[in-house]
């Protein structure tokens, strides 16, 4: 596993100068290594805790506080079903029902060949589109077990090549003038 | 459409982007809310009647007016845009569809409460508001209508967007804070409030989108003008979002007061396929749950208050007569016992323990003694909470036993929930 390239860096220095405090970067610094290495190596913590000014145990401590942040390995497309109330009423249960069948996994597990992960997740903020699926920035709202084996179908034999670009959660680059306080 | 007021430019094709946003009357409270003095700008607001929009209520003028005047620390606003509760999703049609509305309220709000700096904290799961309100923020900055002397005004705002990484407790505004400040996300002791000791110790304002989004109406039209909708306690629109059992779920902008049985029969469309109501939690996860019998009430503070429920962050969630209610109470604990950030005993041992006795009661029936159990465990975790978070995780329990306690027995006589049995999930 890799620590942070020199971009990774650069980009974590540039979000920590928008702060009047270098340790409010740590967030999107998190996001920043994800989407170097697909999860939040040990070596990039030891890194962002340079940058940042902090202790490892620290960062780490984090790090595994929230769930959007992956420390172990995880599949290339990461399937998240809503099972709250909203989702639950509307039919969510079906959804993880087949999915299981399907990935032949259960929630919280990855297939074998690598390429898909299921969680089931809670509430995503569109129950009026309940039941609902998150895979990467995209939200699938109404999703019925149709949709889903079209959503799969596409996904279990697409080449390596046309895997989409992570989520880009840290909407910081090309902005003019940060919040930076005076 | 004459009712509404944070949704009333909705309907114009992409009115996201900053030039049609100013084409229809965007900025335009600038000139007016930056001249005027800030104390003026908040008399406005308390009268307007305004009240937060994030779920507790409370009067957004008197809020700003917390902030002390005599510190030389800088203020800061944070705008809350976690949206996690079970049942709300209006912040992100909010941010999506006219993030500039949300602008424009926070530069008028730093005015207010004397802060150059803003944030947004948008939940990570939200990766198109993320990128839409960044170029809308990227848009004003090129514009003149962010940064240093705004529109010629002498007023300076820095705005920027902070992406949260997937908790419900940084909703609660003083974790928020923590997230903020690069820490795990622990609720803080209050008081101090954020007020006066908020981010980086600083005097903070935290407000829901929502909340935000009205201001710039509020400073175009008049406080009279936003107290024509509502009540004497419940001023204005609210944009209450409907899910689960009804035809049309979405986010509806209606005057305070409207009654809730319209609200789920002509706005959501009824309930679903014919269907009968059976219950409706009217203010997101967190408010006790309504049998259908009260819901014959005004949706404004005052009246669901009364029906012994609350407003809350305005999400209603619908239920019809095939709803198990010991599958409702299970799923919103486990909800809170997933997000319980396990500071406090009560809250962290109670969620689990409650989540272990309705899964028994759910998948094998459990014992009859349970249920009062159940009922024990609320007891005592209802005020004895670190965070709010702990007190309003046993509402579905509570409220969900006392209704249909019946419901309950039968699951223990059955030996577990017969509709779970038929589904096979
Ligand atoms: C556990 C918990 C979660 C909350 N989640 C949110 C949320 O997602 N969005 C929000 O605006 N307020 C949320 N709140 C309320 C905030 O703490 C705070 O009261 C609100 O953001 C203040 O804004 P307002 O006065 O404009 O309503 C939550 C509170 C608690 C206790
Ligand atoms: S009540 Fe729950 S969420 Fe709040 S501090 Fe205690 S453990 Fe954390
Ligand atoms: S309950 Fe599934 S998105 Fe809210």
């Amino acid at each position: 596993m890799a620590h942070l390239t020199a971009e990774s860096r650069q980009r974590i220095n540039d979000i920590a100068a928008r702060y009047p405090e270098k340790r409010s970067a740590l967030l999107p610094a998190l996001y920043v290594a994800q989407e170097q290495d697909g999860i939040v190596t040990d070596e990039a913590i030891i890194d962002i805790a340079e940058l940042l000014e902090a202790t490892p145990a620290y960062v780490k401590g984090v790090a595994s506080f929230y769930t959007m942040y992956y420390r172990y390995s995880v599949g290339k497309y990461i399937l998240q079903v809503c099972g709250t109330l909203s989702c639950e009423l509307c039919g969510s249960g079906q959804l993880v029902n087949h999915l299981e069948e399907r990935l032949g996994i259960k929630e919280g597990e990855t297939t074998p060949d690598g390429r898909f992960t299921f969680e089931t997740v809670e509430c995503l903020g569109a129950c009026g589109g309940a039941p609902v699926m998150l895979l990467g920035d995209k939200y699938y709202e109404k999703l019925t077990i149709k949709q889903l084996d079209a959503i799969i179908d596409d996904l279990r034999f697409k080449p390596a090549s046309d895997h989409p670009e992570p989520p880009q959660l840290v909407p910081f680059e090309d902005k003019p003038a940060g919040a930076k306080s005076t | 459409m004459a009712n509404e007021i944070v949704f009333s430019r909705n309907h114009i094709d992409n009115v996201k982007d900053l030039d049609v946003y100013v084409g229809n009357g965007g900025y335009s409270s600038l000139q007016k809310g930056l001249t005027m003095a800030p104390d003026e700008l908040i008399e406005l607001v308390k009268a307007s009647g305004l009240r937060g929009r994030g779920g507790a209520g409370f009067p957004t003028g008197m809020k700003w007016s917390f902030v002390p005047k005599d510190t030389s620390k800088p203020h800061y606003l944070v705008c809350n845009a976690d949206e996690s509760e079970p049942g709300t999703f209006k912040d992100r049609q909010l941010m999506e569809v006219n993030p500039h509305q949300l602008l424009e309220g926070m530069i008028l709000a730093c005015h207010a409460i004397g802060a150059k700096t803003g944030f947004i904290y948008i939940r990570g799961e939200f990766v198109g508001p993320i990128q839409i309100v960044s170029r809308a923020i990227e848009q004003a900055y090129a514009r003149g209508y962010l940064g240093k002397n705004i529109q010629g005004t002498g007023v300076d705002v820095d705005l920027a967007v902070h992406p949260g990484a997937g908790a419900y407790i940084w909703g609660e505004e003083s974790a928020l804070l923590n997230s903020l400040e690069g820490q795990r996300g622990l609720p803080r002791l209050k008081p101090p409030f954020p007020a006066v000791s908020g981010l980086y110790a600083s005097p903070t304002i935290i407000n829901n989108v929502e909340t935000l989004a009205n201001i710039s109406h509020i400073v175009n039209n008049g406080a009279d003008w936003f107290k024509q909708w509502g009540t004497e306690r419940s001023a204005g629109t609210k944009v209450v979002s409907i899910s689960g059992h009804v035809n049309r779920p979405g986010n509806y902008e209606v005057p305070l007061a409207t009654p809730m049985m319209t609200l789920i029969n002509e706005f959501a469309g009824g309930v679903r396929d014919g269907h009968k109501l059976k219950a409706v939690i009217p203010g997101g996860s967190s408010v006790p749950i309504l049998p259908a019998e009260k819901c014959d009430i005004n949706y404004d503070y005052e009246s669901i208050q009364a029906a012994g429920s609350m407003l809350g962050s305005a999400g209603m969630i619908v239920m019809d007569e095939t709803t198990c209610m010991v599958g409702v109470a299970r799923n919103l604990v486990h909800f809170y016992r997933h997000e319980s950030c396990g500071k406090c005993t009560p809250c962290r041992e109670g969620t689990d323990w409650m989540f272990k006795i309705l899964n028994e009661l759910e998948l094998t029936g459990g014992q009859m003694d349970d249920i009062d159990l159940l009922l024990d465990i609320t007891d005592n975790m209802d005020g004895k909470c670190f965070c709010p978070l702990g007190d309003t995780s046993i509402m579905s329990v509570v409220s969900g036993i006392e209704h249909w306690r019946h419901e309950f027995e039968e699951h223990v006589r059955n030996g577990g929930c017969q509709q779970r049995a038929q589904n096979g999930h």
